[in-house]
């Protein structure tokens, strides 16, 4: 195969997908797509949450067979019945979530199921050394995987692709679990590699990486695809109307509401893992007032879930103290906690948000089986829920078509809506919201978002947790770092910059005014 | 309506499948399947036949009821078994041993084996609770303890009694019996039996209406979303197996106090692990579990009918046998066709595209 820098159009392209069509009971998750990606170019393909994306790459390669539709690999049709096809045809596809198994070293994540290429020993460590120079790998591939960093790692899934031969490489949400420092040193690999001939199929729904670094972008919507872009010419804002459809919402709140009535005060709370060696969360302060918006940023696994979980009574501190209202919450279980006044959106829905065989109005009992209007005493109201749920599904533009249906046949956003509506009503004094628009469309996030500000303009106090960087600085009045399960800077939301807290979130120090560190960070590289 | 289907169809299902099943072993085994299903309808009209059903019927529903509890909120309470049996001496003891008038003295058995079978599951309940230890393992050692206890308890030099060839505790006295319905020539049917009914219209309105039944549904359903929602886990382990206990406590009650009045080596063993298959057979609703009691029952007279036409009675057993695993099967296939068909009727309805990426 020649690997040609310049784009041509006389050679035949690297993927062609014609008019691909694939059902799955209930929905048409891809119909008659179109997709050209030309050799050698980052081509993006963009999309909002359940367009389709992921379901057109597992077709690409070979984890579902289209039900109608062609697949051409450099000018010659092809069928893949599983992703070893894709493989041999030169498609190699990095996951979104990292497929590594960490108690094993970089070269044997890497050989392992290709053992047949160079086998396990000199040959496969000398070829390894030569590709990893190609992803800006620099680690020995003795070195365990679970000492790497997310960047590395990521580095290590690319790496798997390439020694098993792929020439065209799949990025599923690439980014998603980088900060922006590491977003762009990935830019910078794959820039390299592309280079050296490589051609990227780059998957993503944030539409300013995708401009920085994709020579072409196909957008799909509700399944199918709607049109391509120069990123060279086009605005963020005109892509993600492609992409929606419609006027885009915004999370931005610009007049403050936040008033001087402390409604939850959090002193001094500190867990340890269950075998008490390592402080989880260690002498946590943290005020929310009535009308205030406090986001807490920082990279995932650094304690905000069980900051959250802690607060809920959920996971027990080891000290400290919870007050909200002037009540102390300190002794309470969960639910004298939720009887307290706090609603809690919490991050996975189906692991702690819903009974998901159980129809909808069930659904809205869960958290509030010992209040009006869903109980009684020791009794259940079962008509209170019903015409309950009946109001949510009305107000929340949850889409179903009744209320009896099992929860686990709505779609994503339609489900976190039913929990938000729930997570609001019976007046709470705080929400919690963790990571409220994860894995939600558009039209859903800004319903969410509507009403989380709504709830705030009326005097509530809301805890937001989110991974999405715009989301918290265009929702929060207040942002605070949390790291190493300390909150270690403040940041002002109407100045910071995703980058500045990007920054703050690794501990790499602040640079920026809008950044003010609260806490000495022990370990800090700076 | 197709809710109804839904629910119905698998047992019928599976009970035909079992029929052939049967069939096909009888042919194996020599015998006309014809003649023996024959048999086994027929005996129903025979003497004390019906009757008997229906009291063991009750007996099995009590044992079931028990075991649903657990199930309820996926805790597998093998140890329904030995919880009746420490339940039946106990209360056989108790009733024994005093004096009291008529109704109260049936009552206070009936309390001691409620009480007696709780205190048994007890132990494994707050094993687990503290401990962590799973309540399949602990129950099935108290079983074996169970037995080990009930015959100590009915030595002659403790609480027990010779009677011929038979050791049993003293005989309650008939203030403490619980009067039953008589059939001339056609056998009694035990008074328990309406106390076991009440069992289930109770277990219904518990499950359904009350707050408990929700946080018992939501703990079974989804641990981790129970406890977001402010379901106490550990607690609600303790209290249904506290209740499982006390409900296999009177399992043995019907027969104590509408016939043997004692608690001897003749005591009918086995029932709560029957008790494991209706549940199961039921789907733990208290109108499934009626059924399969009834089925239950049914089959095991059927034996006595079978030996009479010359056909291996063991024959009961495997059809016992493939009717349960052949209802669980079947209501898995049709649970998952089901939510299949839902979510593509709310596809369907909206007229949704996407979403499933």
């Amino acid at each position: 195969m020649s690997s040609s820098t310049s784009v041509g159009t006389d050679e035949h392209p690297a993927v062609v997908l014609t008019g691909i069509t694939k059902r799955f009971p209930g929905v048409v998750a891809n119909s008659d797509v179109h997709l050209t990606v030309r050799r050698g170019e980052v081509h993006a393909l963009c999309g909002e949450n359940g367009a389709g994306k992921s379901t057109l790459m597992k077709i690409l390669y070979g984890m579902q067979p289209p039900d109608e539709g062609t697949i051409e690999v450099n000018g010659e049709q092809v069928r893949f019945r599983t992703p070893s096809d894709a493989i041999k045809a030169g498609i190699g596809m990095v996951h979104q979530h990292f497929m590594l198994a960490d108690n094993l070293t970089v070269q044997e994540n890497v050989v392992l199921g290709a053992e047949a290429l160079h086998g396990i020993g000199k040959k496969a460590r000398a070829r390894i050394i030569e590709l990893s120079g190609r992803t800006g790998l620099n680690v020995d591939p003795g070195v365990l995987v679970e000492q790497l960093g997310v960047a590395d790692r990521q580095r290590v899934e690319i790496l798997k692709v390439l020694y098993r031969g792929a020439k065209v490489i799949i990025l599923d949400e690439p980014t998603a679990v980088l900060v922006p420092q590491e977003v762009n040193e990935l830019f910078d690999t794959v820039r390299g590699m592309q280079e050296q001939g490589y051609t990227f199929l780059f998957i993503s729904h944030k539409l300013d990486e995708v401009r920085a670094i994709a020579d072409s972008v196909t957008v799909i919507r509700r399944g199918t695809t709607v049109g391509s872009a120069d990123p060279k010419t086009v605005s963020s804002r005109q892509l993600a109307e492609m992409m929606v459809g419609s006027e885009l919402p915004s999370p931005e709140t610009r007049e403050s509401t936040v008033t001087d009535k402390v409604m939850l005060d959090v002193r001094g709370l500190t867990l340890k893992t269950p075998d008490g060696s390592r402080a989880i969360l260690e002498d946590v302060d943290l005020v929310v007032r009535s009308g205030e918006v406090v986001g807490i940023a920082g990279v995932e696994g650094n304690g905000q879930t069980e900051l959250v979980e802690t607060i809920m009574g959920m996971r027990k501190a080891g000290s400290g103290t919870i007050t909200l209202l002037d009540k102390d919450l300190t002794k309470l279980g969960t639910l004298g906690r939720r009887e307290a006044g706090i609603g809690y959106i919490p991050e996975d829905r189906h692991r702690h948000g819903l009974l998901l065989t159980q129809p909808l109005w069930y659904n809205r009992i869960l958290g509030y089986q010992t209040r009006k209007p869903t109980a009684k005493g020791i009794w259940l109201d079962t008509d209170g829920a019903k015409k309950d749920t009946e109001r949510i599904v009305a107000d929340f533009d949850v889409r179903t078509p009744g209320i009896d249906v099992p929860a686990a046949a709505l779609s994503g956003g339609n489900q976190q809506k039913l929990v938000v509506g729930r997570e609001l009503s019976g007046d709470p004094v705080l929400l919690i919201a963790s990571h409220p628009t994860r894995g939600v469309d558009v039209g859903a996030q800004a319903l969410i978002w509507d009403e989380i500000k709504r709830a705030r303009a009326a005097g509530l106090a809301v805890l937001l947790i989110s991974a999405d960087l715009d989301e918290l600085i265009g929702l929060s009045d207040t942002i605070k770092v949390m790291l190493r399960g300390r909150l270690v800077a403040d940041a002002d939301p109407s100045t910071v910059t995703p980058e500045d807290l990007g920054s703050a979130m690794t501990g790499a120090g602040s640079t920026s005014a809008a950044v003010q560190e609260t806490a000495v960070v022990e370990e800090g590289e700076n | 309506m197709g809710h109804l289907r839904g629910k119905l169809l698998p047992p019928a299902l599976a009970i035909v499948f079992s029929l052939l099943l049967c069939g096909v072993a009888l042919i194996i085994s020599g015998a006309n399947p014809l003649s023996a299903f024959g048999a086994m309808v027929s005996q129903v009209g025979k003497g004390t036949t019906a009757v008997d059903i229906l009291n063991s019927t009750g007996i099995y529903y009590i044992a079931a009821l028990a075991v649903a509890i657990g199930f309820q909120m996926n805790l597998f309470n093998i140890g329904v078994e030995g919880q009746y049996r420490v339940a039946a001496v106990v209360a056989a003891v108790v009733g024994g041993s005093i004096a009291l008038p008529t109704g109260i003295h049936t009552l206070v058995i009936i309390i001691a084996a409620a009480v007696a079978g709780a205190a048994w599951a007890a132990i494994p309940a707050i094993l687990k609770v503290t401990r962590g230890v799973n309540e399949v393992i602990s129950t099935i050692m108290m079983n074996g303890l169970a037995i080990g206890l009930s015959a100590y308890l009915i030595r002659r030099d403790v609480f027990g009694e010779l009677r011929g060839n038979n050791i049993r505790t003293a005989e309650i006295p008939e203030s403490g019996w619980m009067p039953g319905i008589s059939f001339a020539g056609g056998g009694t049917v035990f008074g328990f039996i309406f106390v076991a009914i009440a069992l289930g219209v109770g277990y219904w309105i518990m499950m359904n209406k009350t707050r408990f039944g929700f946080e018992l549904r939501a703990s079974g359903e989804s641990s981790t979303a129970a406890s977001a929602g402010g379901v106490n886990a550990k607690k609600m382990i303790l209290v249904s197996m506290l209740l499982s206990g006390a409900i296999a406590g009177l399992i043995s009650l019907p027969e104590l106090l509408g016939r043997d009045h004692t608690f001897s080596l003749n005591f009918t063993a086995g029932i709560g692990f029957s008790g494991i298959a209706i549940a199961l057979l039921g789907r733990n609703h208290p109108g499934g579990i009626a059924f399969g009691a009834l089925l239950w029952a049914f089959l095991d007279k059927s034996g006595l009918a079978l030996d009479n036409v010359g056909v291996p009675r063991e024959i009961v057993t495997i059809m016992q046998g493939s009717i349960v695993l052949s209802v669980v099967v079947a209501y898995e296939v049709v649970r998952r066709f089901e939510l299949a068909s839902e979510q593509r009727r709310v596809g369907r309805e909206l007229g949704t595209v996407g979403g499933a990426a």
